[in-house]
């Protein structure tokens, strides 16, 4: 069940914990959180605190409301028109309420479910967030590119195609290729809501890959509908319920020795 | 039981489409017959270049020009006035709008379509026209321009409601990816949901352009009528339509003049049909 190179990966992600003190290494701190849509109640009083540098694995059944706490966190769920939220989420002591809505999905970027190709060149793909946020310069934005192509470990594959259309790269590459449109605005965190659910095993290990490496200098919360994969990657694992958080804790111990009845069903199911 | 009846509504609908491509090719070729008939009297390049448009001299000078000129004036002035604010109004509607405001604007747009074209020509007679005549100081405000403005109004309805739906149907992750890499709401828009709406944009402005062409009645009675050459848009025009619906009552029947009319209705064909293909490319451009 807990594989050699977790161990390994969390004493490493200790030693980084000791060298980044931004805010005593806490990113976001939510306290007393509740959602809701309309009537739905989607989030019932989560308090949690998710670490930097950490791989936050969180998940649970269907609408458990991994979403809606992922997309928190970037405020996108203040799109949706009956959205109402109660509590605090603070993002390195600033309330997010605070900060303004593009700054703070540019600090916390995230990657959707689907990869979300645009119907221009890998190049552009890439760079189609910093142009936005007004770099014009060739040489930076190429740079930039080639910067964010390398952390999503896609440069190699592509680096000799980054004129053609992004529609040609297979699903998996295609995921990473959102990955390093994300990290090109340089965030701070990174959401990614269930990345590998349209991928095949060889890709989304190399998905599972690139986010084991970003987390040195990212903060990642990652949504998972595949137990297994919240295992082999995530360095602490929350588990959702009905909107609750049942329970986080490191790992290895939710997949070992639970606290909760619930998640160890839930695990135990998925496995069954 | 149920066979026989499933075969006869089905030979029924069958009936049904093939009448009415029935009906479009009979009334086409009608058009083209009697249309095609005026080349007798005058050659095709003078009758669609000449400049002059007295068709019950004698002898008659069946020159289009004018009309054509009258009709592209009016239109492009009404493209010009109608397309920025109905796209821009459809984006409002469908992006930034309080539902409230939205419900209301929706149900004006509505409205305004449904206004007939004559009272819609007679309002802009009593208002429009004056007010062009002061403004620029003219001998008169029966002009282009007011064919122009009047004319927007008709064409709006046409493109906000494509429009509008057009933006609605972007996919919402498109949105959402943008904002998620923190975009203001503004390049948003601009930048996505724009380019991702741009066909259904595009076949709503030529819907809305089409319309237009194809208007009579308000521009009869606002344009002036007069089939000039004309200098400026604010001079006096008579559209291919207009000459159509004033002159075929008069007109003897297998005259120059009456053919010429017919042939005023293939080229009006034309243009209309070349429109409702493009709008038509645009809107299919996704699905295929
Ligand atoms: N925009 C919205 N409008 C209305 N209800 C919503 C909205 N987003 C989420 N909900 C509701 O909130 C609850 C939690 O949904 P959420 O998407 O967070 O679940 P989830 O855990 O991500 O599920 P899944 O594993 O299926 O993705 C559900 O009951 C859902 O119907
Ligand atoms: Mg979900």
């Amino acid at each position: 069940m807990v594989n050699p190179v977790r161990n390994n990966k969390l004493a490493e992600n200790a030693k980084m914990k000791d060298k980044n003190t931004i805010s005593n290494g806490v990113k976001f701190a939510i306290k007393n959180l509740d959602i809701w849509f309309g009537t739905i109640h989607a989030l019932k009083q989560v308090s949690m605190e998710i670490e930097a540098n950490e791989i936050l694995g969180a998940i649970g059944p269907s609408s458990s409301g991994k979403t809606t706490f992922l997309r928190m966190l970037n405020r996108l769920n203040d799109l949706s028109p009956n959205f109402r939220m109660n509590g605090e989420v603070k993002l390195e002591n600033d309330n997010i309420k605070n900060i303004d809505a593009q700054f703070l999905r540019k600090r916390v970027g995230m990657v959707f479910a689907l990869p979300l190709s645009l119907p221009l060149s890998i190049f552009d793909n890439v760079a189609y967030g910093v142009k936005m946020h007004g770099v014009k310069n060739k040489k930076l934005l190429q740079n930039k590119v080639e910067e964010s192509l390398k952390e999503a470990y896609l440069w190699d594959e592509v680096k000799d195609r980054l004129n053609e259309s992004a529609f040609k790269l297979s699903g998996g590459q295609q995921q990473r290729l959102c990955i390093a449109r994300t990290l090109a605005v340089s965030p701070e965190v990174i959401l990614f809501d269930e990345p590998c659910s349209g991928l095949d095993p060889i890709s989304t290990a190399k998905v599972e890959d690139a986010m084991v490496k970003l987390k040195q200098k990212y903060t990642i919360v990652l949504v998972t509908n595949n137990v297994k994969q919240a295992a082999r990657v995530s360095d602490r694992t929350a588990f959702f319920l009905n909107g609750e958080l049942i329970e986080l804790d490191k790992t290895e111990l939710i997949f070992t020795g639970p606290k909760d009845k619930r998640t160890d069903g839930y695990i135990r199911g998925k496995f069954g | 039981m149920q066979k026989i009846k499933e075969f006869i509504i089905e030979k029924f609908i069958f009936i049904c489409g093939i009448a009415s491509i029935f009906f479009v090719v009979l009334i086409f070729l009608f058009l083209l017959k009697e249309g095609l008939a005026v080349f007798k009297f005058v050659k095709p390049l003078e009758f669609l270049l000449g400049k002059n448009w007295y068709p019950i001299s004698e002898p008659a000078q069946l020159g289009i020009l004018p009309l054509v000129l009258g009709s592209l004036l009016v239109t492009l002035g009404a493209a010009v006035i109608s397309i920025p604010i109905g796209v821009g109004c459809a984006i409002y509607i469908a992006e930034i709008a309080p539902l409230k405001i939205k419900e209301t604007l929706k149900a004006g747009i509505e409205l305004l379509a449904a206004i007939p074209s004559v009272v819609l020509g007679f309002i802009g007679m009593v208002t429009l026209v004056p007010l062009v005549k002061n403004i620029f100081h003219l001998p008169t405000g029966l002009t282009a321009l007011s064919g122009s403005i009047m004319l927007a109004f008709m064409a709006m309805p046409t493109i906000v409601s494509i429009a509008e739906d057009a933006l609605y149907s972007v996919p919402k992750n498109y949105k959402e990816g943008a904002f998620a890499l923190g975009a203001t709401h503004w390049q948003t828009i601009w930048r996505v949901m724009l380019p991702a709406a741009s066909s259904g944009i595009l076949a709503a402005v030529m819907l809305g352009i089409g319309r237009v062409i194809g208007e009579t009645m308000a521009v009869m009675m606002i344009t002036g009528n007069a089939a000039i050459m004309p200098n400026s848009i604010l001079s006096p025009v008579r559209t291919l339509t207009a000459t159509i619906a004033a002159e075929m009552g008069e007109a003897v029947v297998g005259s120059e003049h009456y053919f010429a009319l017919f042939a005023i209705g293939i080229v009006l064909f034309v243009i209309s049909f070349i429109i409702n293909v493009t709008a038509d490319l645009f809107l299919h451009k996704d699905q295929k």
